[in-house]
């Protein structure tokens, strides 16, 4: 870890204010993003903290909550969190947060990142009316740490079982579906995945997230979810409304997937920030090949399930992002 | 017309046959596999059983559904429950066309790290999860955290599963 990146998560850990903390801003300092991505590049942001977990395999929340606060700064070249966040966010508007707990407890979408990222949407002046946690089935709600609360005070967590759908469906190629209403009341959603290998699609992150918000996730699965995935991004609602992932890559499994197989769970210890959702599962993919490899197992070429969807994503017809590394910015802290 | 003796033991035979494989088969499909809290020392269910029928399974385990269907799930039932107030667990019972499914999946989801245990027809321990099989039934289950205690916690909840199959 490089010695402005230690510094700015002590300042972080020791319970310092991060709103408008000079020590921290100086620290970093990061160009503007127009000035730190080349143009025609994506910037993905991925960081890490090694230190993430403690030694008792326990996710260290302070340190969490400062990881976020760095990728977001990263990402924005706005090292103030409060200003990154006004950056990223339209004030006045209601943010969504869809979260992913279709793996259980064990590898869900954690919500110590969640509910930072509540707080720091809260300082950047988004309303806590104006927040909505959202997933598709209440247990999966619930493994994210939140109950199904309608609360139009509050912030409220939402569960699409009971929210309910849209009456008409939308389609676009493969995917007609109807979308969670949790979806549609959002002007502006925020993806939270959780980095997971997937028996079908090869990788489940920033795109296939998007699973759930609709009523009939089990009809897009054919062929390695290809094209279904990338088609269901460009749904309109989605294509527009979900504009930035924060991907939660702090616990994986990097096999066996979706669902939480603890002899196949790695902690990468990582966020991977961006608002291209193709760079960033074209991203993520590679670190689950990584890992595979040095777990000694096949890609997922040689397995049968290439996420072939990402691809697909970037091209003509879909048009949703890169998946060139040469056009991908990809900036480590 | 006068029918031969042998005939009125085949006919009966075979009715009590048919009828021992359909009562047998309800029975197990509808049976508890889970232990009520308590049963296995130290174990609490924490939740109440959810059952899902195959074309429902998606409800539960989206994306993870199709390889339990093309192996003949016929439905999954899943409870919760804790060890000494601290450990969470999640126990899975699949109920299978076969042993033949069940045996599928085992298999497919082995790894080198894999332990026999002395479960069912057969038995495998990881560190944080359990996963046996005993006819058609597959039984996994996953514990969250993984502590010093957990596998022989875990194995005592599956041997409490194991005797209600």
């Amino acid at each position: 870890m490089n010695k402005n990146r230690r510094e700015f998560l002590k300042t972080a850990a020791t319970g310092a204010a991060l709103i408008g903390s000079s020590a921290a801003v100086d620290k970093l300092a990061f160009a503007a993003p127009d000035q730190h991505t080349p143009a025609g590049k994506s910037r993905v942001v991925v960081a890490h903290d090694p230190q993430l977990h403690g030694s008792d395999g326990k996710l260290d929340d302070k340190r969490a909550q400062a990881l976020l606060d760095c990728a977001i700064a990263s990402w924005t070249g706005r090292d103030n969190p409060v200003e990154a966040w006004r950056h990223i966010v339209p004030v006045g508007k209601v943010i969504g947060l869809k979260v992913n707990g279709l793996g259980g407890k064990g590898i869900a979408t954690h919500a110590v990142l969640t509910l930072a990222i509540c707080e720091r949407l809260q300082q950047a002046g988004v309303k806590p009316s104006q927040i909505v946690i959202f997933e598709q089935r209440t247990h999966f709600l619930d493994a994210c740490g939140f109950q199904h609360v309608d609360n139009p005070g509050g912030i409220r967590t939402l569960s699409s079982e009971i929210y309910g759908y849209e009456p008409q469906p939308s389609s676009y190629g493969s995917a007609t579906i109807r979308l969670a209403k949790a979806l549609t009341v959002c002007d502006m959603v925020i993806g939270l995945p959780i980095l997971k290998d997937h028996s079908g699609a090869g990788v489940t992150f920033a795109m296939k997230n998007m699973y759930g918000v609709v009523d009939r996730p089990q009809d897009l699965h054919a062929t390695n979810c290809n094209p279904a995935v990338a088609d269901l991004n460009c749904i309109p609602a989605i294509r527009q409304k979900v504009r930035f992932t924060i991907g939660d890559a702090m616990t994986s499994v990097y096999d066996g997937g979706p669902g939480f197989h603890p002899e196949r769970l790695w902690r990468p210890n990582s966020l991977i920030v961006g608002e291209d959702r193709v760079a960033i599962d074209h991203t993520a993919w590679q670190m689950i090949e990584r890992k595979r490899a040095e777990a000694g197992m096949p890609t997922l070429e040689a397995v049968g399930r290439p996420p072939r969807y990402i691809a697909t994503a970037a091209d003509e017809a879909h048009k949703l992002g890169v998946n060139d590394p040469q056009r991908i910015h990809l900036m480590e802290v | 017309m006068k029918v031969p003796k042998s005939a009125w033991i085949f006919a009966a035979v075979a009715v009590i046959t048919m009828a021992m494989t359909v009562g047998i088969g309800c029975r197990k499909s509808a049976i508890d596999p889970f232990p009520a809290s308590d049963a296995v020392k130290g174990w609490q269910k924490t939740g109440e059983t959810r059952t899902f029928a195959a074309k429902d399974l998606y409800q539960y385990i989206d994306g993870d559904a199709e390889q339990y269907i093309s192996a003949g799930v016929i439905s999954t039932s899943t409870a919760d429950y804790k060890y000494e107030g601290q450990l969470e667990a999640v126990a899975d019972v699949h109920f299978m066309s076969d042993a033949v499914g069940a045996r599928k999946i085992m298999e497919t989801g082995r790894t080198s790290d894999a332990r026999q245990v002395q479960l069912g027809d057969a038995g495998l321990a990881y560190g944080q999860s359990v996963i046996f099989r005993r006819g058609p039934y597959l039984v996994r289950i996953v514990a969250y955290e993984s502590k010093p205690e957990t596998q022989e916690a875990l194995l005592s909840l599956a041997r409490g599963v194991e005797a209600k199959l």
